[in-house]
């Protein structure tokens, strides 16, 4: 019996007479079949669908080419990993042994961050909530605490009157860089004083010890000169301080923000063309440090606290067609079984979507929705990609940052999360939730504990 | 005296419609050319545009794929287009499409498609967004404006610009507006549609006039012919103009190519009030659609740039005609269906 | 269900509807419907054809080709529109 051909399902399209139209849709059928050379079949028969994975091999090689955008142009540069973007303890451990310290928001990623065996004096401590029980324990580890508000300032200040610590802090900085929106709700504002009358209030007071400035000015920035600009108005408060209390700091803290290669909705071309390479943001930087008025006997260490640029690419979401349906006014629309509740970013992002396997050139264009009982559970509005069939498997790319830490138990649970390692060999380093780690957490009052229906 | 070899050159922008694209202007441009003999192949985007099927005109027609699908995509279809075809030169003719030509220059050079293409630093600061900074720079007239992110900062430029206001999306469309009901209007209306800043610009009353040439990239003019638009469609394109001798226009784009050693064809709007000052109102970074009356009058500027791109000397055009005009016409064709079955399916015609 | 005869359809998925002036594009499983329909093939038949030539489970094919149908019916190529 001779072998049958791959089937495809039939298609007919109308062939519209369209005059060039300057917002023609995306095509993505290159086809994504290995990640590491891991097959996506294997991985998901090992691992289920859907599954996370994220590649080792891309965290360290897009680390190791960050790290060398700043440090061939500027003497003193350290990483500090931002947990919030993912704190699974395998990533922050690939950052840490890259030599990363440890930049947290909150309680429980200090916490985790003690946990991975990061010294205190190595943690970053930033966000607006900071309990004092927070702050107790990282004024005792020496932990770098970044001031948001006065509240904050009076809270460190009482304990360091009271357990007689000096603790070491920097205060937020909040500005206009010309970007909108304009983040002004961390930190002290620089144009209209608050800034300099924090840090003031720090050299006043002889309570705490003064290490360094940092900002952080948006999210998915696409500007290299909003961080020119960001960075000589840190530099120009690092040297009045310098002039007025001969006092030098160790530390200018640029924060993150720096966009990844997704693109955003409404952009007209991809992120993989149009959005500024590292490169470009530390050229941005560095220049704007170097030919600022401040002038320390030793250069301050610059720091950055990029997270998406460097994990955004190392991470896939591997899923399976669930079904594939007609709407009524007659377009395509796939069911897969990702959606909004483990792809947070697709609410801005319209992620790239590749089958796992080889297809002929016809597409469809497509609504892709995910597996919930939602409404909003849309994973891209319009695609045009090849005839997926039920039980195909596609890959959504760049979803390392946030996913896995703003991901939603809704309806359903979180799925197991994989990491591939240098020589190709995958690790479990999430194990999907089970009924159990949910219910576990809850209790039933006793008169609730029976019922008949 | 004319070079030997024949040269392959890859057009876009074959939209010869009532919103013409340049190409098929650039390609009678080309094919007039005394320097050299060339064959043209086309690329287009889709499958009705006129000059795909202009068989005098275009050898063969190549499907390309949009801009949105990224640079790799562009880049893996013009290497497959060069295999077949080897390419000497490609000159993009559609704003949407430049952001990548300019990208992948570099790549297309190595591979032996020249081009002749401002850098990417030009095409930035000549984005609307960025024109204040640019005439301050450069020290051009340009009309007062400012990019605005909310309606009510509308409101604050009134006084200083006065009425009427021009409300601009950041790539594209514009409407004129007399009230601040109209102005929120537009303002909604277009950020619906293009997303923010929207631009607002001060209107300059006048006359427009129109200037198209080309920049060797060194700071010197190689071409530079002013028009004024005689007849404007309901789209605002030229549907008839005259050449002009125009000292103060033409003073003024040497000093544009002086200052910013801009490099390849361009068209500057512009704008004369009624103190005879001018105004610089955008500068499109490619060859405008009336381009065949610059080669008319004496300055075949896709010529000039083919030479350019390709390292050949180039001398600078000196004259031109004035008082030429062009006047545009429509021309239906006959065309066999297998002829639109071919390029829809395969791709290639 | 059987296609109007004065459509054309070519050998590389080309169709063309004189009445309407209407032209489409078919992949090869759907050309190879439009000619087993054009032949006045019962649905039947075009399943089990379908099968032995492809990859496919006919349940499958049955749902995919109802929603083919559909479509070619809602762009008017069926004759007496069933």
């Amino acid at each position: 019996m001779t072998a049958k051909a791959r089937y495809e399902r039939p298609l007919i399209k109308k062939l519209e007479s369209n005059m060039p139209n300057k917002f023609g849709l995306r095509t993505e059928f290159e086809p994504l079949t290995h990640i590491d050379g891991v097959s996506v079949d294997s991985l998901i028969a090992d691992y289920g669908s859907p599954v996370f994975v994220l590649s080792e091999q891309k965290i360290r090689s897009k680390f190791k080419a960050a790290r060398q955008a700043f440090e061939t142009r500027y003497p003193r540069v350290q990483f500090a990993w931002s947990y919030k973007t993912n704190y699974l303890s395998a990533v922050c451990n690939v950052f840490h042994q890259e030599g990363s310290w440890a930049e947290v928001v909150s309680g429980f990623e200090y916490d985790k961050a003690i946990r991975h065996g990061v010294d205190g004096s190595y943690i970053i401590f930033n966000g607006p909530d900071k309990t004092e029980e927070d702050l107790r324990k990282a004024i005792t580890n020496n932990s770098l605490i970044h001031i948001d508000h006065l509240d904050e300032l009076y809270m460190i200040q009482d304990i360091a009157r009271e357990t007689k610590q000096k603790p070491k802090v920097a205060i937020r900085v909040n500005m206009d860089t010309g970007i909108y929106p304009m983040w002004d709700r961390f930190g002290f504002n620089y144009e209209n004083g608050q800034a300099w009358d924090a840090l003031n209030k720090i050299m006043f007071s002889g309570l705490l010890e003064l290490v360094g400035l940092h900002t952080h000015i948006g999210t998915f920035m696409l500007s290299p000169n909003a961080y020119a600009i960001a960075a000589s108005k840190l530099a120009n408060l690092a040297q009045r301080v310098q002039q007025k209390y001969s006092h030098e700091i160790n530390y200018i803290d640029m924060g993150g923000g720096f966009s990844s290669r997704n693109t955003l909705k409404g952009a007209y071309l991809p992120g993989t063309d149009t959005n500024p390479s590292i490169d470009e943001f530390a050229e941005a930087i560095t220049s704007a440090l170097m030919n600022s008025e401040y002038r320390p006997k030793t250069p301050p260490l610059l720091i950055l606290e990029t997270g998406r640029a460097l994990i955004d690419e190392a991470g896939y979401l591997l899923g399976s067609v669930i079904a594939n349906k007609r709407l009524s006014d007659g377009r395509r629309a796939t069911i897969l079984d990702v959606g909004v509740n483990l792809l947070f970013t697709s609410f801005w992002y319209d992620h790239k979507i590749t089958p796992a396997q080889e297809f002929t050139s016809y597409t469809e264009d497509t609504v892709i929705y995910g597996p919930l009982c939602m409404n909003i559970d849309v994973v891209r509005e319009n695609v045009s990609l090849p005839l997926l069939n039920k039980g195909d498997k596609v890959v959504i790319h760049y979803v390392g940052a946030y996913n896995m830490t703003q991901w939603m138990q809704f309806i359903t649970l979180r799925p197991n999360v994989v990491m591939v390692d240098l020589d190709g060999k995958p690790h479990l380093i999430r194990k999907n939730e089970s009924i159990d780690s949910i219910e576990n957490l809850e209790e039933i009052p006793t008169h609730l504990s029976h019922f008949e229906l | 005296m004319k070079n030997n070899k024949k040269l392959t050159i890859a057009v876009t922008g074959l939209n010869a419609i009532d919103s013409p694209g340049p190409g098929v202007s650039v390609i009678r441009g080309l094919l007039e050319a005394k320097s050299f003999d060339c064959r043209i192949i086309g690329l287009a985007y889709e499958s009705l545009e006129p000059g795909i099927y202009m068989h005098d005109l275009v050898d063969k027609t190549y499907h390309i794929p949009y801009p949105s699908a990224g640079t790799e995509a562009l880049y893996n279809r013009l290497m497959y287009i060069h295999e077949k075809e080897k390419l000497d030169l490609v000159i993009p003719n559609f704003d949407a499409e430049l952001y990548s030509f300019i990208k992948l220059a570099g790549k297309l050079k190595q591979s032996g498609i020249h081009s002749f293409l401002p850098t990417l630093e030009q095409f930035e600061a000549r984005q609307k967004v960025n024109l204040p900074e640019f005439g301050k720079k450069f020290n051009i007239h340009v009309p007062q404006s400012k990019a605005v992110y909310s309606s009510a900062e509308i409101f604050s430029l009134e006084q200083e610009y006065g009425w009427p206001l021009v409300i601009k999306g950041k790539y594209y469309d514009a409407s004129l507006v007399y009230n601040s009901d109209q102005a929120a209007t537009a303002f909604n209306k277009i950020s619906a549609r293009w997303g923010l800043p929207i631009i607002v610009q001060q209107f300059i009353h006048g006359t427009e006039y129109n200037v198209t040439g080309l920049g060797d990239g060194n700071g010197n003019t190689i071409a530079a012919v002013p028009m004024r638009k005689q007849y404007i469609t309901d789209k605002g394109k030229a549907w008839g103009g005259i050449t002009i001798t125009d000292q103060k226009a033409l003073d003024l784009t040497a000093h544009f190519l002086k200052s910013t050693k801009w490099r390849g064809a361009f068209e500057l709007e512009l704008m004369k009030n009624k103190a005879g000052e001018y105004y610089l109102l955008e500068i499109n970074p490619r060859i405008p659609a009336w381009i065949y009356l610059a080669v008319g009058v004496g300055q075949n500027i896709p010529e000039a740039l083919t030479k350019l791109a390709l390292d050949w000397p180039t001398e600078a055009f000196t004259s031109y005609e004035a008082g030429k005009m062009f006047i545009r016409y429509a021309w239906d064709m006959i065309v066999d269906l297998n002829e639109f079955q071919q390029i829809s399916t395969h791709g290639e015609l | 269900m059987k296609i109007k005869n004065n459509i054309a359809v070519s050998d590389n998925g080309f169709i063309f509807n004189p009445a309407s002036g209407e032209s489409f594009t078919v992949n090869q499983v759907g050309l190879d419907i439009l000619n087993l329909l054009r032949k006045g093939e019962k649905q039947e038949t075009i399943i089990q054809q379908l099968s032995e030539k492809y990859q496919a489970d006919k349940a499958v094919i049955e749902r995919d080709l109802s929603d083919f149908q559909a479509m070619i019916k809602q762009y008017h190529l069926i004759q007496n529109e069933e």
